[in-house]
């Protein structure tokens, strides 16, 4: 900045601008747009290193340094990303599981249009479906109605409170995923062998026996496939915070480079270094399918 | 000694199972049927702060209209928001992304799968990573690149970033599907002195369909449901359904838009049901499809 002078034909007066040139001079000296190394990794928007070791040092107990912990946006995210995935999955096999065998003692007549309305929440759109939902237990939807009732408090609100939102979130990932494995599941039970059924029969197994020693050892390997896919698809959990407008109390990996994304300022760095550690979480979360895939080559 | 056939369930059991299902029937269609009601109501019913069976009978709406239907919600959405240009830019994305990811995919997909070389299998694997990475990772690092070269904002960009990341799935089913395929089929016409396209062209393309149209749905799915990559990479003219039906939210505070959005949900969520009612049989083959095999 400087001050200059300006005289006119009615006096002078001072101005003060930015000097172009020594502007230049600055910039070239520290440039805007330059090589900050692993900087980005180690701000306080992500790994957060003298913040934790702040928090660390200064914390008075646990619990006090968990909530130091979660007001930084990454590990925040990350919170979340891992418990909705490691809830929703195991849940969504036990749903999905439970509903291949109540559809496939259902009488054949009503089995196609039983798969047809068990597809609806997997199909729809989950911006949509998550939507739609969140209508539903708005304080004013009928589900939010129901909930106030329930709980006997006529003010409560699935958008104030944070336990409530997560579970929410947590209930749209089971409705929406347990199609996926109802489906997978009920293909192989239809592929259980009469024989060993029968077998385990006349041996006096009663049905609970059956279902545990014949069907269950049969589905085995589709629970390991559905698990795989579903941790690969909980982990990027996305529309359904978008549409619950969840900022507030829960941000995932995915919303926290998208809020990064957009936007005035349009963060590409922060973003960009969102991006990399999300992949690298991803990679650790299938490395043992990796490992298991590589033996198996190997082997082969 | 009990003559009861040991394969009937016991009634108690027949109780447990239908109730279950019929619980799980309620959960899966009815927040659909009561968006679809909901949707001929007027705001003040559909999110009714004084009694929730407003939003059946339609007290609000029968004050404000004169009757206890209305189509303003529509007549909103897609006269006044004009969400008929945001179909048809999903139906341009649509129909572009189907065509090019098949075509690439087919033809990549009976390569791998005829294939004995390794990279075939790393190839295999690394489509698997990027099927594993979140959408939105990938868009951040296209986003730089297209603001430079002046793409951002295009139909077509989006096309392309979404058969990019359409491919890695389109490619494991078709390959796992050509790999059902006998090998001695396209091996016979090239012992009757076909050369290898002519064997794909008249022996593997008349019974490569139902595998074609199983994978199309899903490329269909992606395009359609799309929400993270059209949000980052369109503008306000060439926004497809989805974001458009995001952007209505941000004006929920006008009264009469949360209807807007109600309204334009029904509408992007008819055409997928009468997808499922046609090609249920090809989605539920094409989900099970990666299970069977491993």
């Amino acid at each position: 900045m400087e001050v200059v002078e300006t005289c006119g034909p009615f006096g002078c007066n001072q101005t003060t601008s930015v000097n172009q040139e020594q502007t230049l001079v600055l910039r070239e000296a520290e440039p805007l747009g330059r090589f900050v190394g692993f900087e980005n990794y180690t701000n306080r928007g992500h790994l957060a290193f003298s913040e934790m070791g702040e928090a660390w040092r200064t914390s008075t107990g646990w619990g006090d340094w968990w909530s130091k912990v979660m007001n930084l946006p990454f590990y925040s995210a990350i919170v979340f990303t891992l418990t909705f995935t490691f809830i929703v999955t195991p849940l969504t096999i036990v749903l999905g599981f439970s509903i291949a065998i109540a559809v496939n003692s259902a009488s054949r007549v009503l089995r196609g249009p039983l798969i047809f309305v068990s597809l609806l929440p997997f199909i729809i759109t989950p911006l949509v479906g998550s939507l739609v939902l969140f209508w539903m237990v708005d304080a004013r939807g009928v589900l939010g109605h129901a909930i106030q009732a329930i709980a006997g408090n006529p003010d409560l609100s699935v958008k104030a409170s944070t336990p409530m939102m997560w579970i929410m979130l947590m209930v749209y990932g089971i409705w929406h995923a347990a199609p996926f494995a109802f489906v997978v599941f009920y293909a192989g039970l239809q592929s259980v062998s009469q024989d060993a059924d029968e077998a385990a029969m006349i041996d006096g197994a009663n049905r609970w026996q059956r279902v545990r020693y014949v069907t269950i050892p049969h589905i085995m390997p589709l629970v390991t496939f559905v698990a795989l896919i579903q941790l690969m698809d909980n982990f990027r959990v996305f529309e359904p915070l978008i549409s619950f407008s969840a900022e507030a109390h829960a941000q995932s990996l995915s919303t926290y480079i998208f809020s990064d994304l957009g936007g005035e300022t349009r963060l590409l760095n922060s973003a960009a270094t969102t991006s990399l550690l999300t992949v690298l979480c991803v990679g650790i979360l299938l490395s043992p399918v990796l490992v298991r895939t590589w033996r198996d080559f190997k082997r082969a | 000694m009990s003559t009861a056939n040991p394969r009937k369930q016991p009634t108690s059991l027949r109780i447990i199972l239908t109730g279950f299902l019929v619980l799980w029937v309620i959960m899966a269609a009815f927040p659909f049927l009561w968006t679809l009601w909901g949707s001929f109501k007027v705001e003040g019913d559909f999110f009714s702060k004084a009694n929730w069976i407003y939003a059946l009978t339609g007290e609000s709406t029968r004050i404000e209209t004169g009757s206890s239907f209305t189509g303003d919600g529509y007549y909103g959405a897609w006269v006044t928001e004009e969400f008929g240009r945001a179909v048809m830019n999903t139906s341009i994305v649509c129909f572009c992304v189907v065509t090019i990811s098949l075509t690439l995919s087919t033809l990549a997909g009976y390569a791998l799968s005829r294939s004995t070389y390794n990279y075939a299998f790393w190839i295999l694997i690394a489509a698997l990573m990027f099927r594993a990475m979140p959408q939105i990772t990938l868009v951040s690092g296209y986003l730089l690149p297209f603001y430079e070269w002046n793409l951002w904002g295009r139909l077509g960009t989006t096309i392309v970033v979404l058969v990019a990341i359409n491919q890695p799935f389109s490619l494991w089913m078709m390959t796992s599907f050509f790999r059902n395929i006998p090998k001695d089929l396209d091996e016979s016409a090239m012992v009757d002195g076909c050369n290898r396209f002519q064997a794909f062209r008249h022996v593997i393309l008349p019974v490569m369909w139902p595998g074609v149209i199983t994978t199309g749905l899903f490329s269909f799915l992606l395009a359609y449901n799309d929400f993270p990559v059209a949000a980052m990479l369109l503008d306000q003219e060439n926004q497809t359904m989805i974001p458009k039906i995001a952007s209505f939210l941000g004006t929920t505070q006008t009264k009469g838009n949360a209807m807007f959005a109600v309204a334009a949900v029904v509408s992007a969520t008819a055409p997928l049901f009468v997808l499922i009612l046609f090609f249920q049989r090809q989605i539920v083959s094409g989900l099970t499809a990666g299970a069977v095999k491993g």
